[in-house]
């Protein structure tokens, strides 16, 4: 018992105390954040996985505005009722361009890692004006307001930029294209072959959604939203793809 | 400082020694159930990282010697469901779409499957009960009004493509003009043509302005809602003469169909859902009165 003897020596001395008890901190730390940075399985790349295109990152901007994470989780966990009901279980590399993820711990209403393609532009539109009118028994509150809130994309090449600083691979192109790309995403009638060719089927396997998604003349926080649900989970094709089982 | 010196009761437990301004710490050991309790917690943490995956080394991590893996397991999980439904499942995939009801134990499978299917994926837009979701562009599927066939094959191909999306080259594909928007009629010929669907549908109209509508309605609109008014189930085309209405039946709501056209989309279900439970939704909606 002798080293426990030695402990009234640390708890004596405070610059000791604080300097081993920093010691022990630092090891488990590395320990347990080190391993994240290089194991295979927590950096895991699957193909198609893309940065959003500037329209789903003002999506995404406004889903973390209006708090959605708080009854929406975007994790379908490795079980049969989610596989079931939400379909594959998410991956790690498919919110890899989350910053944050959106995984949530709480689920009021249903999980959206997979909602992508699930419903038409439409329903989101009469969805997210009144809940109620198409899920009766919907407690969503109506964010209808997103359609009177006009969005230009002015600052979106800001949002690129830092999105590049955290760790998402935009590219001097995209972020020069920024809002031209934003403005063509939401109009059938442009021209959007350049958005198509930054992060379209030949870049990611997939092609861009580009339509009018709600359905007015002006491009609104309810396109970018719906835009940025209209992709969630459909990134990555799973007719091809077969996650590893010791990932 | 304190006032008074506390000073040490005979018989108790011995001080560890400290003081602080006149306060000492009495040398309590921990109650021994706690330290055992303790130190198991310990002996079953290692045997915990043992056991399952746990740390991590150069090249992944420990596996565990229980093999226990969340992806497998789900994956096993699934697969044994999957068996112990394959037979009748199969014989699904297998029957004629037509002969389904000839085998009441396949019947009653495909019923239960495809609506446990429906209130999955489908009751989002179509309701709980099937109703759709009247003048929002959601179809009634209870009744025998089909826009685009109401057959097991019609509704079987509906719900494997899906209807004007973008994701199915098979999709199934039709679009009204917007006749206002686009400027393709005038505004009083708008007015004559939604008069004359008001007269075919038997309510309430003007007949002066019904009358000039039935050339508008001849040249613009009986190449698909064709020259009865009946629709056509090859173009998706609504029929105008009933009372059932897909996005409302008022002058007001006819009025704005035909300044801004609809264009009513739904996904597709064959990349989602397996064949055995497409036929069985199929199956499903076909079964709920209106089927063909």
């Amino acid at each position: 018992m002798s080293i426990l003897d030695k402990h009234k020596k640390i708890e004596t001395h405070a610059t000791l105390l604080m300097v081993l008890a920093f010691l022990v901190v630092t090891i488990g730390g590395l320990v347990q954040i080190v391993p994240l940075f290089y194991l295979e399985n927590t950096i895991e790349k699957v193909e198609g996985v893309r940065p959003y295109t500037p329209l789903e990152l003002a999506g995404a901007q406004v889903y973390k505005n209006e708090g959605c994470y708080g009854c929406h989780s975007q994790m379908i966990r490795p079980m049969r009722d989610e596989v079931t009901r939400y379909g594959h279980y998410s991956l790690a590399a498919e919110s890899v361009y989350d910053k944050p993820f959106q995984w949530g711990s709480k689920r009021t209403g249903p999980d959206l890692a997979r909602v992508g393609g699930r419903y038409s532009d439409e329903w989101h539109v009469d969805h997210f004006t009144d809940a109620k009118q198409v899920v009766p028994e919907s407690l969503m509150p109506p964010y209808g307001f997103l359609k009177n809130k006009v969005i230009d994309g002015k600052f979106i090449a800001d949002s690129l930029k830092a999105s590049r600083i955290v760790g998402i691979p935009y590219t001097d192109e995209m972020i020069e294209n920024a809002q031209a790309d934003f403005l063509a995403q939401a109009n059938p009638d442009a021209d959007s072959s350049g958005l198509e060719e930054r992060y379209g089927e030949a870049a990611f396997g997939r092609a861009v959604n580009v339509r009018n998604f709600d359905g007015s003349p002006k491009i609104t926080e309810m396109d970018a939203l719906i835009a940025y649900m209209q992709v969630l989970g459909t990134m990555v094709d799973f007719s091809t793809f077969t996650p590893d089982p010791l990932r | 400082m304190c006032a008074k010196k506390i000073t040490k009761v005979e018989h108790e437990v011995p001080t560890t020694g400290h003081d602080w301004d006149g306060i000492q710490e009495y040398d309590n050991p921990m109650p021994r159930w706690w330290v055992w309790v303790f130190y198991a917690t310990i002996v079953w943490g290692i045997g915990y990282t043992i056991a399952y995956p746990a740390w991590p080394l150069i090249t992944g991590v420990t596996q565990g010697v229980i093999g226990n893996n969340e992806r497998t397991n789900v994956a096993a999980e699934i697969a044994a469901w999957e068996a112990s439904n394959a037979g009748i499942r199969q014989q699904l995939v297998d029957t004629d779409l037509n002969e389904i009801g000839n085998d009441p134990q396949l019947a009653a499978f495909a019923e239960n499957a495809g609506a446990a299917v429906f209130r999955t994926n489908c009751v989002q837009c179509h309701g709980a009960g099937a109703a759709g979701v009247q003048s929002l562009g959601y179809p009634n599927l209870l009744d025998d009004d089909w826009l685009w066939g109401g057959t097991m094959e019609a509704i079987h191909q509906t719900v494997s493509h899906g209807i004007r999306n973008t994701t199915d080259p098979d999709a199934r594909y039709s679009q009204m003009p917007a006749f206002g928007k686009d400027q393709l009629l005038e505004r009083p010929q708008i007015g004559e043509v939604v008069e004359y669907v008001l007269a075919i549908s038997g309510q309430e109209h003007d007949a002066t302005l019904a009358a000039a509508g039935a050339g508008v309605f001849a040249d613009n609109c009986a190449s698909c809602h064709m020259e009865n008014g009946k629709g056509d189930r090859e173009q998706g085309a609504p029929d105008l003469t009933d009372a059932v209405w897909l996005y409302g039946g008022s002058r007001q709501a006819i009025t704005y169909s035909v300044n801004n056209a609809r264009f009513g989309v739904m996904p597709d279900w064959a990349g989602r859902l397996s064949e055995a439970d497409i036929r069985a939704v199929s199956w499903y909606v076909h079964s709920l009165g209106g089927g063909e």
